[in-house]
Protein backbone atom coordinates (compact mmCIF):
# COMPACT_ATOMS: atom_id res chain seq x y z
CA UNK A 1 0.00 0.00 0.00
CA UNK A 2 1.05 3.51 -0.15
CA UNK A 3 3.86 4.64 1.81
CA UNK A 4 3.43 7.51 4.57
CA UNK A 5 4.67 10.26 2.81
CA UNK A 6 7.11 12.33 4.48
CA UNK A 7 8.27 15.98 4.01
CA UNK A 8 11.40 15.01 2.24
CA UNK A 9 9.29 12.57 0.10
CA UNK A 10 7.74 15.84 -1.39
CA UNK A 11 10.77 17.63 -2.59
CA UNK A 12 11.26 15.50 -4.92
CA UNK A 13 14.54 13.97 -3.04
CA UNK A 14 13.51 10.09 -2.92
CA UNK A 15 11.13 10.30 -6.35
CA UNK A 16 12.27 7.02 -7.06
CA UNK A 17 10.66 5.22 -4.11
CA UNK A 18 7.26 6.63 -5.01
CA UNK A 19 4.94 4.57 -6.56
CA UNK A 20 3.78 4.90 -9.65
CA UNK A 21 0.07 6.09 -10.34
CA UNK A 22 0.38 6.36 -14.04
CA UNK A 23 1.95 4.12 -16.97
CA UNK A 24 2.47 4.88 -20.58
CA UNK A 25 3.35 1.87 -22.32
CA UNK A 26 4.72 1.90 -26.65
CA UNK A 27 1.68 4.28 -26.86
CA UNK A 28 0.87 5.90 -30.57
CA UNK A 29 -2.40 8.18 -31.06
CA UNK A 30 -3.95 9.10 -33.96
CA UNK A 31 -6.19 11.59 -35.42
CA UNK A 32 -7.57 9.77 -38.84
CA UNK A 33 -4.33 9.25 -40.84
CA UNK A 34 -2.28 11.58 -38.89
CA UNK A 35 -0.08 10.48 -35.97
CA UNK A 36 0.17 12.62 -33.20
CA UNK A 37 2.53 10.56 -31.01
CA UNK A 38 4.71 8.01 -31.36
CA UNK A 39 5.73 5.08 -29.20
CA UNK A 40 5.68 7.04 -25.56
CA UNK A 41 6.66 5.19 -22.72
CA UNK A 42 6.95 6.87 -19.15
CA UNK A 43 5.83 6.15 -15.63
CA UNK A 44 4.25 9.21 -13.13
CA UNK A 45 4.98 9.28 -10.03
CA UNK A 46 1.95 9.67 -7.63
CA UNK A 47 1.68 12.91 -5.38
CA UNK A 48 4.33 14.63 -7.38
CA UNK A 49 4.34 17.56 -10.49
CA UNK A 50 5.34 15.91 -13.45
CA UNK A 51 5.92 18.92 -16.18
CA UNK A 52 5.44 17.84 -20.34
CA UNK A 53 7.40 20.28 -22.04
CA UNK A 54 8.35 21.29 -25.47
CA UNK A 55 7.98 23.19 -28.47
CA UNK A 56 4.45 23.86 -30.00
CA UNK A 57 2.78 21.28 -31.75
CA UNK A 58 4.43 18.37 -30.81
CA UNK A 59 1.37 16.83 -29.18
CA UNK A 60 1.73 18.16 -25.60
CA UNK A 61 -1.78 18.61 -24.81
CA UNK A 62 -3.04 15.52 -26.45
CA UNK A 63 -0.71 13.33 -24.56
CA UNK A 64 -2.00 15.10 -21.92
CA UNK A 65 -5.77 14.37 -22.40
CA UNK A 66 -4.93 10.19 -23.13
CA UNK A 67 -5.16 10.16 -19.40
CA UNK A 68 -8.92 11.07 -18.82
CA UNK A 69 -9.67 10.08 -22.74
CA UNK A 70 -10.83 13.68 -23.61
CA UNK A 71 -9.51 12.45 -26.89
CA UNK A 72 -12.09 10.08 -27.18
CA UNK A 73 -14.44 13.45 -28.29
CA UNK A 74 -12.50 14.26 -31.49
CA UNK A 75 -13.86 11.84 -34.36
CA UNK A 76 -11.28 9.87 -35.69
CA UNK A 77 -8.99 9.81 -32.56
CA UNK A 78 -7.46 6.58 -31.96
CA UNK A 79 -4.66 5.11 -29.15
CA UNK A 80 -2.31 1.89 -29.30
CA UNK A 81 -0.54 0.86 -26.68
CA UNK A 82 -1.38 1.31 -23.12
CA UNK A 83 -1.97 3.75 -20.63
CA UNK A 84 -2.88 2.66 -17.49
CA UNK A 85 -3.79 4.09 -13.72
CA UNK A 86 -3.20 2.34 -10.60
CA UNK A 87 -1.74 -0.86 -13.13
CA UNK A 88 -5.33 -0.87 -15.01
CA UNK A 89 -5.68 0.14 -18.87
CA UNK A 90 -8.01 3.07 -19.18
CA UNK A 91 -8.72 2.14 -22.76
CA UNK A 92 -9.93 -1.06 -21.46
CA UNK A 93 -13.24 -1.92 -23.13
CA UNK A 94 -14.67 -2.37 -19.13
CA UNK A 95 -13.71 0.93 -18.48
CA UNK A 96 -16.33 3.93 -17.32
CA UNK A 97 -14.83 6.91 -18.97
CA UNK A 98 -17.44 9.19 -16.49
CA UNK A 99 -15.80 7.48 -13.55
CA UNK A 100 -11.79 8.11 -15.01
CA UNK A 101 -12.84 11.38 -15.48
CA UNK A 102 -14.21 11.49 -12.17
CA UNK A 103 -10.41 10.24 -10.36
CA UNK A 104 -8.61 12.15 -13.62
CA UNK A 105 -9.85 15.97 -13.12
CA UNK A 106 -9.03 18.48 -15.93
CA UNK A 107 -7.70 22.39 -15.54
CA UNK A 108 -7.90 23.88 -19.20
CA UNK A 109 -5.48 26.42 -20.38
CA UNK A 110 -8.38 29.32 -20.60
CA UNK A 111 -10.42 29.22 -17.62
CA UNK A 112 -13.67 27.94 -18.66
CA UNK A 113 -15.60 28.70 -15.22
CA UNK A 114 -19.38 27.82 -16.20
CA UNK A 115 -21.58 30.98 -16.86
CA UNK A 116 -23.01 29.87 -12.98
CA UNK A 117 -22.60 31.47 -9.64
CA UNK A 118 -19.13 30.56 -7.72
CA UNK A 119 -20.84 28.18 -5.52
CA UNK A 120 -22.97 26.34 -8.43
CA UNK A 121 -19.39 25.58 -9.99
CA UNK A 122 -17.91 24.06 -7.45
CA UNK A 123 -21.39 22.53 -6.98
CA UNK A 124 -21.61 21.06 -10.36
CA UNK A 125 -19.61 17.65 -10.44
CA UNK A 126 -20.75 16.74 -6.91
CA UNK A 127 -24.13 17.45 -7.71
CA UNK A 128 -23.73 15.55 -11.34
CA UNK A 129 -22.33 12.58 -9.36
CA UNK A 130 -26.09 12.58 -6.95
CA UNK A 131 -24.97 14.69 -4.33
CA UNK A 132 -28.00 17.16 -3.43
CA UNK A 133 -28.43 17.96 0.11
CA UNK A 134 -27.52 21.28 0.68
CA UNK A 135 -25.45 21.54 3.83
CA UNK A 136 -23.20 18.11 2.37
CA UNK A 137 -22.98 20.81 -0.60
CA UNK A 138 -21.75 23.80 1.14
CA UNK A 139 -19.38 21.53 2.70
CA UNK A 140 -17.81 20.14 -0.28
CA UNK A 141 -17.98 23.91 -1.85
CA UNK A 142 -15.72 25.13 1.34
CA UNK A 143 -12.95 22.61 1.49
CA UNK A 144 -12.74 22.33 -2.16
CA UNK A 145 -12.31 26.58 -2.60
CA UNK A 146 -9.98 26.39 0.60
CA UNK A 147 -7.87 23.91 -1.13
CA UNK A 148 -7.55 26.07 -4.12
CA UNK A 149 -6.86 28.81 -1.86
CA UNK A 150 -9.95 30.94 -2.72
CA UNK A 151 -12.01 30.99 -0.28
CA UNK A 152 -10.94 33.93 1.92
CA UNK A 153 -11.13 36.16 -1.78
CA UNK A 154 -14.62 34.85 -2.55
CA UNK A 155 -16.26 33.54 0.87
CA UNK A 156 -19.02 36.97 0.41
CA UNK A 157 -19.48 36.12 -3.02
CA UNK A 158 -20.33 32.59 -3.27
CA UNK A 159 -23.92 33.58 -4.84
CA UNK A 160 -22.09 35.98 -7.40
CA UNK A 161 -21.41 34.81 -11.01
CA UNK A 162 -18.10 32.91 -11.74
CA UNK A 163 -17.58 35.69 -14.46
CA UNK A 164 -17.04 38.63 -12.66
CA UNK A 165 -13.64 36.63 -10.84
CA UNK A 166 -10.42 38.05 -12.13
CA UNK A 167 -8.64 35.35 -14.69
CA UNK A 168 -6.47 34.03 -11.99
CA UNK A 169 -9.70 33.23 -9.74
CA UNK A 170 -11.21 31.91 -12.32
CA UNK A 171 -8.49 29.89 -12.45
CA UNK A 172 -8.35 28.54 -9.01
CA UNK A 173 -12.12 28.11 -9.67
CA UNK A 174 -11.50 25.71 -11.97
CA UNK A 175 -8.84 23.77 -9.37
CA UNK A 176 -11.52 23.88 -6.65
CA UNK A 177 -14.09 22.56 -9.41
CA UNK A 178 -11.63 19.86 -9.93
CA UNK A 179 -11.10 18.90 -6.33
CA UNK A 180 -14.66 18.85 -5.39
CA UNK A 181 -15.28 15.78 -7.34
CA UNK A 182 -12.04 14.05 -5.44
CA UNK A 183 -10.08 13.18 -8.37
CA UNK A 184 -6.49 11.13 -7.63
CA UNK A 185 -5.04 12.49 -10.50
CA UNK A 186 -5.22 16.52 -11.91
CA UNK A 187 -3.92 17.22 -15.28
CA UNK A 188 -3.35 20.96 -16.27
CA UNK A 189 -3.05 21.98 -19.97
CA UNK A 190 -0.83 25.02 -19.31
CA UNK A 191 -2.99 26.35 -16.59
CA UNK A 192 -1.15 29.65 -16.08
CA UNK A 193 -0.83 31.12 -19.88
CA UNK A 194 -3.15 33.36 -19.84
CA UNK A 195 -2.53 34.79 -16.70
CA UNK A 196 -0.17 37.46 -14.98
CA UNK A 197 3.06 36.83 -13.37
CA UNK A 198 1.18 37.57 -9.75
CA UNK A 199 -1.62 34.97 -10.08
CA UNK A 200 0.93 32.56 -12.22
CA UNK A 201 3.02 32.25 -8.84
CA UNK A 202 -0.35 31.78 -6.66
CA UNK A 203 -1.71 28.85 -8.98
CA UNK A 204 1.83 27.40 -8.85
CA UNK A 205 2.15 27.72 -4.72
CA UNK A 206 -1.18 26.19 -5.04
CA UNK A 207 -0.27 23.03 -7.09
CA UNK A 208 2.73 22.64 -4.67
CA UNK A 209 0.31 22.05 -2.04
CA UNK A 210 -2.05 20.00 -3.63
CA UNK A 211 1.15 17.43 -4.21
CA UNK A 212 0.29 16.15 -0.78
CA UNK A 213 -2.70 14.31 -1.74
CA UNK A 214 -2.46 14.61 -5.60
CA UNK A 215 -1.07 13.57 -8.51
CA UNK A 216 -0.48 16.74 -11.02
CA UNK A 217 0.52 16.09 -14.40
CA UNK A 218 1.25 19.91 -16.18
CA UNK A 219 1.89 20.84 -19.77
CA UNK A 220 3.47 23.86 -20.09
CA UNK A 221 5.30 26.48 -22.55
CA UNK A 222 7.01 28.02 -19.52
CA UNK A 223 10.45 26.11 -18.93
CA UNK A 224 11.05 28.43 -15.66
CA UNK A 225 7.08 27.28 -14.31
CA UNK A 226 8.57 23.84 -15.59
CA UNK A 227 11.72 24.28 -13.48
CA UNK A 228 9.74 25.85 -10.16
CA UNK A 229 7.47 23.25 -9.70
CA UNK A 230 7.88 20.14 -11.08
CA UNK A 231 9.45 17.10 -9.94
CA UNK A 232 9.74 15.35 -12.80
CA UNK A 233 10.11 16.29 -16.27
CA UNK A 234 9.20 14.76 -19.99
CA UNK A 235 10.39 16.62 -22.82
CA UNK A 236 8.67 15.98 -26.28
CA UNK A 237 9.60 16.73 -29.69
CA UNK A 238 8.06 16.60 -32.67
CA UNK A 239 9.58 14.61 -35.79
CA UNK A 240 9.99 15.08 -39.66
CA UNK A 241 5.87 13.56 -39.80
CA UNK A 242 4.96 15.97 -37.07
CA UNK A 243 4.22 13.24 -34.93
CA UNK A 244 5.35 13.82 -31.47
CA UNK A 245 8.09 11.58 -29.43
CA UNK A 246 9.13 11.67 -25.98
CA UNK A 247 12.89 13.12 -26.07
CA UNK A 248 14.00 12.54 -22.37
CA UNK A 249 12.50 12.14 -19.20
CA UNK A 250 13.43 12.42 -15.60
CA UNK A 251 13.94 14.12 -12.12
CA UNK A 252 13.43 17.96 -13.10
CA UNK A 253 16.79 18.62 -11.92
CA UNK A 254 18.80 16.42 -13.72
CA UNK A 255 16.71 17.63 -17.50
CA UNK A 256 17.50 21.09 -16.59
CA UNK A 257 20.63 20.38 -15.82
CA UNK A 258 22.16 17.48 -16.84
CA UNK A 259 20.41 16.93 -19.72
CA UNK A 260 21.34 13.60 -21.45
CA UNK A 261 20.00 14.06 -25.36
CA UNK A 262 21.46 17.45 -27.01
CA UNK A 263 18.11 18.24 -28.37
CA UNK A 264 16.61 18.54 -24.78
CA UNK A 265 19.96 20.58 -23.66
CA UNK A 266 19.51 22.66 -27.09
CA UNK A 267 15.67 23.49 -26.27
CA UNK A 268 15.69 24.76 -22.40
CA UNK A 269 19.21 26.53 -23.26
CA UNK A 270 16.45 28.38 -25.71
CA UNK A 271 18.46 27.50 -28.97
CA UNK A 272 15.30 26.34 -30.74
CA UNK A 273 11.12 26.26 -29.27
CA UNK B 1 -6.81 70.95 -58.55
CA UNK B 2 -6.47 69.47 -55.05
CA UNK B 3 -8.87 71.38 -53.65
CA UNK B 4 -11.98 69.99 -56.51
CA UNK B 5 -10.54 66.11 -55.83
CA UNK B 6 -11.01 67.13 -51.79
CA UNK B 7 -14.46 68.50 -52.35
CA UNK B 8 -15.47 65.75 -55.00
CA UNK B 9 -14.32 63.06 -52.33
CA UNK B 10 -16.05 64.67 -49.35
CA UNK B 11 -19.47 64.88 -52.18
CA UNK B 12 -18.93 61.24 -52.83
CA UNK B 13 -19.17 60.46 -49.43
CA UNK B 14 -21.81 62.25 -48.58
CA UNK B 15 -23.82 60.66 -51.39
CA UNK B 16 -22.70 57.33 -50.06
CA UNK B 17 -23.97 58.10 -46.63
CA UNK B 18 -27.39 59.37 -47.86
CA UNK B 19 -27.33 56.52 -50.19
CA UNK B 20 -26.50 54.61 -46.64
CA UNK B 21 -29.21 56.16 -44.74
CA UNK B 22 -32.20 55.73 -46.87
CA UNK B 23 -31.26 51.95 -47.27
CA UNK B 24 -31.43 51.39 -43.54
CA UNK B 25 -34.55 53.92 -43.35
CA UNK B 26 -36.56 51.48 -45.84
CA UNK B 27 -36.54 48.77 -43.54
CA UNK B 28 -38.36 50.39 -40.76
CA UNK B 29 -40.43 52.49 -42.53
CA UNK B 30 -43.05 49.93 -44.20
CA UNK B 31 -43.25 48.87 -40.51
CA UNK B 32 -44.25 51.96 -39.30
CA UNK B 33 -46.25 52.69 -42.02
CA UNK B 34 -48.01 48.83 -42.05
CA UNK B 35 -48.86 48.91 -37.86
CA UNK B 36 -50.11 53.15 -38.62
CA UNK B 37 -52.28 51.95 -41.18
CA UNK B 38 -54.20 49.59 -39.22
CA UNK B 39 -54.08 50.95 -35.82
CA UNK B 40 -55.50 54.15 -37.38
CA UNK B 41 -58.15 52.20 -39.89
CA UNK B 42 -58.88 49.92 -37.21
CA UNK B 43 -58.58 51.26 -34.10
CA UNK B 44 -61.94 52.41 -34.19
CA UNK B 45 -63.73 48.78 -34.53
CA UNK B 46 -61.72 47.25 -30.99
CA UNK B 47 -64.19 47.18 -27.92
CA UNK B 48 -64.47 45.09 -25.67
CA UNK B 49 -67.82 43.84 -27.29
CA UNK B 50 -65.16 43.14 -29.83
CA UNK B 51 -62.92 41.40 -28.11
CA UNK B 52 -65.33 39.18 -26.14
CA UNK B 53 -67.93 38.35 -27.97
CA UNK B 54 -68.86 36.06 -31.18
CA UNK B 55 -69.37 37.18 -34.29
CA UNK B 56 -72.69 37.63 -35.47
CA UNK B 57 -74.42 38.53 -38.92
CA UNK B 58 -71.78 36.88 -41.10
CA UNK B 59 -69.52 39.10 -39.11
CA UNK B 60 -70.71 41.87 -39.74
CA UNK B 61 -71.59 42.66 -36.24
CA UNK B 62 -70.80 41.22 -32.98
CA UNK B 63 -67.08 40.19 -32.20
CA UNK B 64 -64.18 37.91 -32.77
CA UNK B 65 -63.78 36.04 -29.27
CA UNK B 66 -63.30 32.50 -30.77
CA UNK B 67 -61.21 33.34 -33.24
CA UNK B 68 -58.73 35.08 -30.79
CA UNK B 69 -58.62 31.98 -28.50
CA UNK B 70 -58.73 29.78 -31.30
CA UNK B 71 -55.37 31.29 -32.48
CA UNK B 72 -54.31 30.83 -29.21
CA UNK B 73 -55.19 27.20 -29.13
CA UNK B 74 -53.55 26.53 -32.41
CA UNK B 75 -50.02 28.18 -31.55
CA UNK B 76 -50.25 26.37 -28.25
CA UNK B 77 -51.10 23.02 -29.87
CA UNK B 78 -48.44 23.78 -32.58
CA UNK B 79 -45.69 24.65 -30.12
CA UNK B 80 -46.33 22.18 -27.72
CA UNK B 81 -45.53 20.12 -30.82
CA UNK B 82 -43.03 21.10 -32.70
CA UNK B 83 -41.15 22.21 -30.05
CA UNK B 84 -40.12 18.78 -28.00
CA UNK B 85 -39.43 17.71 -31.65
CA UNK B 86 -37.40 20.40 -32.67
CA UNK B 87 -35.45 20.50 -29.58
CA UNK B 88 -34.30 16.80 -30.12
CA UNK B 89 -33.72 16.62 -32.87
CA UNK B 90 -31.31 19.57 -32.68
CA UNK B 91 -29.59 18.14 -29.74
CA UNK B 92 -29.73 14.91 -31.71
CA UNK B 93 -27.66 16.53 -34.59
CA UNK B 94 -25.11 18.56 -32.78
CA UNK B 95 -24.54 16.05 -30.00
CA UNK B 96 -25.27 12.76 -31.70
CA UNK B 97 -25.03 12.12 -35.11
CA UNK B 98 -21.97 11.50 -37.23
CA UNK B 99 -21.41 13.12 -40.30
CA UNK B 100 -22.86 10.50 -42.31
CA UNK B 101 -25.60 9.55 -44.99
CA UNK B 102 -28.39 9.61 -42.69
CA UNK B 103 -27.03 13.56 -41.07
CA UNK B 104 -26.68 14.66 -44.09
CA UNK B 105 -30.54 13.73 -45.38
CA UNK B 106 -31.79 14.63 -42.29
CA UNK B 107 -30.33 18.29 -42.81
CA UNK B 108 -31.79 17.68 -46.56
CA UNK B 109 -34.90 17.20 -45.48
CA UNK B 110 -34.77 20.23 -42.62
CA UNK B 111 -33.61 22.54 -45.52
CA UNK B 112 -36.95 21.58 -48.03
CA UNK B 113 -39.17 21.50 -45.09
CA UNK B 114 -39.00 25.29 -45.09
CA UNK B 115 -39.44 25.49 -48.41
CA UNK B 116 -42.24 23.92 -49.10
CA UNK B 117 -45.20 26.27 -49.38
CA UNK B 118 -47.83 26.65 -46.94
CA UNK B 119 -50.49 25.44 -48.80
CA UNK B 120 -49.05 21.93 -49.59
CA UNK B 121 -48.85 21.40 -46.39
CA UNK B 122 -52.47 22.24 -45.87
CA UNK B 123 -53.33 19.26 -48.24
CA UNK B 124 -50.90 17.31 -46.68
CA UNK B 125 -52.68 18.04 -43.36
CA UNK B 126 -56.07 16.96 -44.78
CA UNK B 127 -54.76 13.86 -46.45
CA UNK B 128 -52.63 12.66 -43.31
CA UNK B 129 -54.52 13.41 -40.52
CA UNK B 130 -57.96 14.56 -41.40
CA UNK B 131 -58.53 11.96 -43.63
CA UNK B 132 -55.61 8.54 -43.05
CA UNK B 133 -55.59 9.29 -38.90
CA UNK B 134 -59.55 10.19 -38.82
CA UNK B 135 -58.63 13.21 -36.69
CA UNK B 136 -61.18 15.01 -39.10
CA UNK B 137 -61.28 19.09 -39.54
CA UNK B 138 -59.96 19.83 -36.10
CA UNK B 139 -57.36 21.81 -33.95
CA UNK B 140 -55.30 18.97 -33.29
CA UNK B 141 -55.10 18.17 -37.39
CA UNK B 142 -54.71 21.78 -37.89
CA UNK B 143 -51.98 22.26 -34.45
CA UNK B 144 -50.21 19.05 -36.55
CA UNK B 145 -50.02 20.36 -39.75
CA UNK B 146 -48.83 23.42 -38.64
CA UNK B 147 -46.10 21.75 -36.15
CA UNK B 148 -44.99 19.84 -39.20
CA UNK B 149 -44.50 23.57 -40.81
CA UNK B 150 -43.01 25.05 -37.95
CA UNK B 151 -40.64 22.18 -37.53
CA UNK B 152 -37.85 23.05 -39.58
CA UNK B 153 -37.77 26.11 -37.99
CA UNK B 154 -37.48 25.05 -34.57
CA UNK B 155 -34.77 22.61 -35.28
CA UNK B 156 -32.52 24.97 -36.96
CA UNK B 157 -32.96 27.75 -34.21
CA UNK B 158 -33.02 24.59 -31.71
CA UNK B 159 -29.61 23.28 -33.24
CA UNK B 160 -27.86 26.92 -33.49
CA UNK B 161 -28.23 27.42 -30.01
CA UNK B 162 -27.03 24.55 -29.24
CA UNK B 163 -24.05 24.86 -31.40
CA UNK B 164 -23.48 28.52 -29.90
CA UNK B 165 -22.75 27.03 -26.55
CA UNK B 166 -18.92 26.94 -26.11
CA UNK B 167 -16.88 23.87 -26.62
CA UNK B 168 -15.07 25.23 -22.77
CA UNK B 169 -18.18 24.37 -20.72
CA UNK B 170 -19.00 21.03 -22.35
CA UNK B 171 -15.43 19.92 -21.77
CA UNK B 172 -15.10 21.66 -18.08
CA UNK B 173 -18.65 19.25 -17.63
CA UNK B 174 -17.26 16.27 -19.11
CA UNK B 175 -13.64 16.82 -17.54
CA UNK B 176 -15.68 16.47 -13.84
CA UNK B 177 -17.32 13.20 -14.59
CA UNK B 178 -20.51 14.19 -16.06
CA UNK B 179 -22.02 12.11 -18.84
CA UNK B 180 -22.43 13.35 -22.37
CA UNK B 181 -26.10 13.66 -21.15
CA UNK B 182 -25.62 14.87 -17.57
CA UNK B 183 -23.50 17.54 -19.81
CA UNK B 184 -26.34 18.26 -22.89
CA UNK B 185 -28.81 18.39 -19.62
CA UNK B 186 -27.63 20.51 -16.86
CA UNK B 187 -25.41 22.71 -18.92
CA UNK B 188 -25.81 22.75 -22.94
CA UNK B 189 -29.27 23.24 -22.26
CA UNK B 190 -30.03 25.96 -20.03
CA UNK B 191 -27.30 27.64 -21.90
CA UNK B 192 -28.92 27.62 -25.75
CA UNK B 193 -32.59 27.94 -23.99
CA UNK B 194 -33.02 31.73 -24.52
CA UNK B 195 -32.17 30.59 -28.15
CA UNK B 196 -34.45 28.12 -28.41
CA UNK B 197 -37.12 30.02 -26.93
CA UNK B 198 -36.99 32.50 -29.31
CA UNK B 199 -36.57 30.16 -32.16
CA UNK B 200 -40.04 28.68 -30.81
CA UNK B 201 -41.65 32.26 -30.84
CA UNK B 202 -41.09 33.04 -33.96
CA UNK B 203 -42.41 29.49 -34.96
CA UNK B 204 -45.46 30.48 -32.71
CA UNK B 205 -46.02 33.68 -34.34
CA UNK B 206 -45.51 32.09 -37.22
CA UNK B 207 -48.41 29.63 -37.04
CA UNK B 208 -50.63 32.16 -35.89
CA UNK B 209 -50.63 34.02 -39.10
CA UNK B 210 -50.94 30.87 -41.01
CA UNK B 211 -53.99 30.95 -43.35
CA UNK B 212 -54.06 28.76 -45.83
CA UNK B 213 -52.78 25.45 -44.82
CA UNK B 214 -54.97 25.94 -41.63
CA UNK B 215 -58.32 26.93 -44.65
CA UNK B 216 -58.25 22.81 -45.49
CA UNK B 217 -57.75 20.97 -42.20
CA UNK B 218 -60.11 22.58 -39.74
CA UNK B 219 -60.89 26.33 -39.24
CA UNK B 220 -64.11 27.08 -39.69
CA UNK B 221 -66.01 30.72 -40.36
CA UNK B 222 -68.63 31.69 -37.57
CA UNK B 223 -68.61 29.51 -34.71
CA UNK B 224 -70.73 30.18 -31.83
CA UNK B 225 -68.78 28.47 -29.37
CA UNK B 226 -65.28 28.02 -28.79
CA UNK B 227 -63.97 24.36 -29.12
CA UNK B 228 -64.42 21.80 -26.30
CA UNK B 229 -61.92 19.68 -27.20
CA UNK B 230 -58.56 19.70 -29.50
CA UNK B 231 -61.11 17.04 -32.32
CA UNK B 232 -63.19 20.40 -32.60
CA UNK B 233 -63.06 22.77 -35.37
CA UNK B 234 -62.22 25.88 -34.61
CA UNK B 235 -62.05 29.97 -35.37
CA UNK B 236 -58.30 31.31 -35.99
CA UNK B 237 -58.02 35.30 -36.88
CA UNK B 238 -56.27 35.26 -39.88
CA UNK B 239 -58.76 32.59 -41.70
CA UNK B 240 -61.86 34.99 -40.14
CA UNK B 241 -59.87 37.68 -41.73
CA UNK B 242 -60.09 36.49 -44.97
CA UNK B 243 -63.25 35.17 -44.82
CA UNK B 244 -64.98 39.06 -43.77
CA UNK B 245 -62.33 40.61 -46.45
CA UNK B 246 -63.07 38.48 -49.38
CA UNK B 247 -66.92 36.71 -49.15
CA UNK B 248 -68.69 39.23 -46.59
CA UNK B 249 -69.92 41.74 -49.23
CA UNK B 250 -70.83 44.84 -47.26
CA UNK B 251 -68.72 44.62 -44.46
CA UNK B 252 -67.28 48.02 -42.36
CA UNK B 253 -63.76 48.45 -43.21
CA UNK B 254 -63.13 49.22 -39.53
CA UNK B 255 -64.32 45.80 -38.80
CA UNK B 256 -61.39 44.35 -41.18
CA UNK B 257 -58.84 46.41 -40.14
CA UNK B 258 -59.99 45.79 -36.40
CA UNK B 259 -58.93 41.87 -36.73
CA UNK B 260 -56.27 42.73 -38.45
CA UNK B 261 -54.65 45.15 -35.38
CA UNK B 262 -55.82 42.00 -33.19
CA UNK B 263 -53.81 39.64 -35.13
CA UNK B 264 -50.81 42.14 -35.02
CA UNK B 265 -51.15 42.58 -31.70
CA UNK B 266 -51.16 38.79 -30.61
CA UNK B 267 -48.10 38.29 -32.56
CA UNK B 268 -46.25 41.32 -31.45
CA UNK B 269 -47.21 40.59 -27.68
CA UNK B 270 -45.47 37.24 -28.08
CA UNK B 271 -42.50 38.38 -29.42
CA UNK B 272 -42.46 40.64 -26.57
CA UNK B 273 -42.63 38.53 -23.76
CA UNK B 274 -40.54 36.02 -25.61
CA UNK B 275 -37.65 39.02 -25.58
CA UNK B 276 -38.92 39.17 -21.77
CA UNK B 277 -38.17 35.65 -21.02
CA UNK B 278 -34.53 35.39 -22.64
CA UNK B 279 -33.93 39.10 -21.22
CA UNK B 280 -34.49 37.44 -17.96
CA UNK B 281 -32.74 34.17 -18.47
CA UNK B 282 -29.94 36.03 -19.18
CA UNK B 283 -29.80 38.44 -16.39
CA UNK B 284 -30.35 35.28 -14.26
CA UNK B 285 -26.91 33.61 -15.51
CA UNK B 286 -24.38 36.71 -15.99
CA UNK B 287 -25.35 39.11 -13.12
CA UNK B 288 -26.95 38.11 -9.77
Amino acid sequence: MNMKLSPDLLNGTTLASKKTRLAVTGVNLFYGDFQALRNITLEIPECAITAIIGPSGCGKSSFLRLFNRMNDLITGARVEGRVELDGIDIYDKSIDVVELRKRVGMVFQKPNPFPLSVFENVAYGPRRHGRHNRGELEDIVKKSLRQAALWDEVKDKLEQSALALSGGQQQRLCIARVLAVEPEVILMDEPCSALDPVATLKIEDLMRSLTENYTIVIVTHNMQQAARVSDMAAFLMMEEDRAGVLVEYGPTSDIFTNPKDKRTEDYITGRFG
Amino acid sequence: MRTVSVTSRQLSQQVAFVLLIISAAVVVLPVIFIILQIVISGGSAISWEFLTLAPSQAGKAGGIFPAIIGTFYLMLGTIIIALPVGVLAGIYLTEYAGNNWLTRLINLAIVNLAGVPSIVYGLFGLGVFVLAFHFGMSLLSASLTLACQALAMTITTSREAIIAVPREYREGSLAVGATRWQTIRHMVLPQSLPGIITGAVLAMSRAAGETAPILVVGAAFLLPRLPQSPLDQFMALPYHLYTVAAHVPGIPQSTMWGVALVLLVVVLSFNVLATVIRLCARQRRYSS
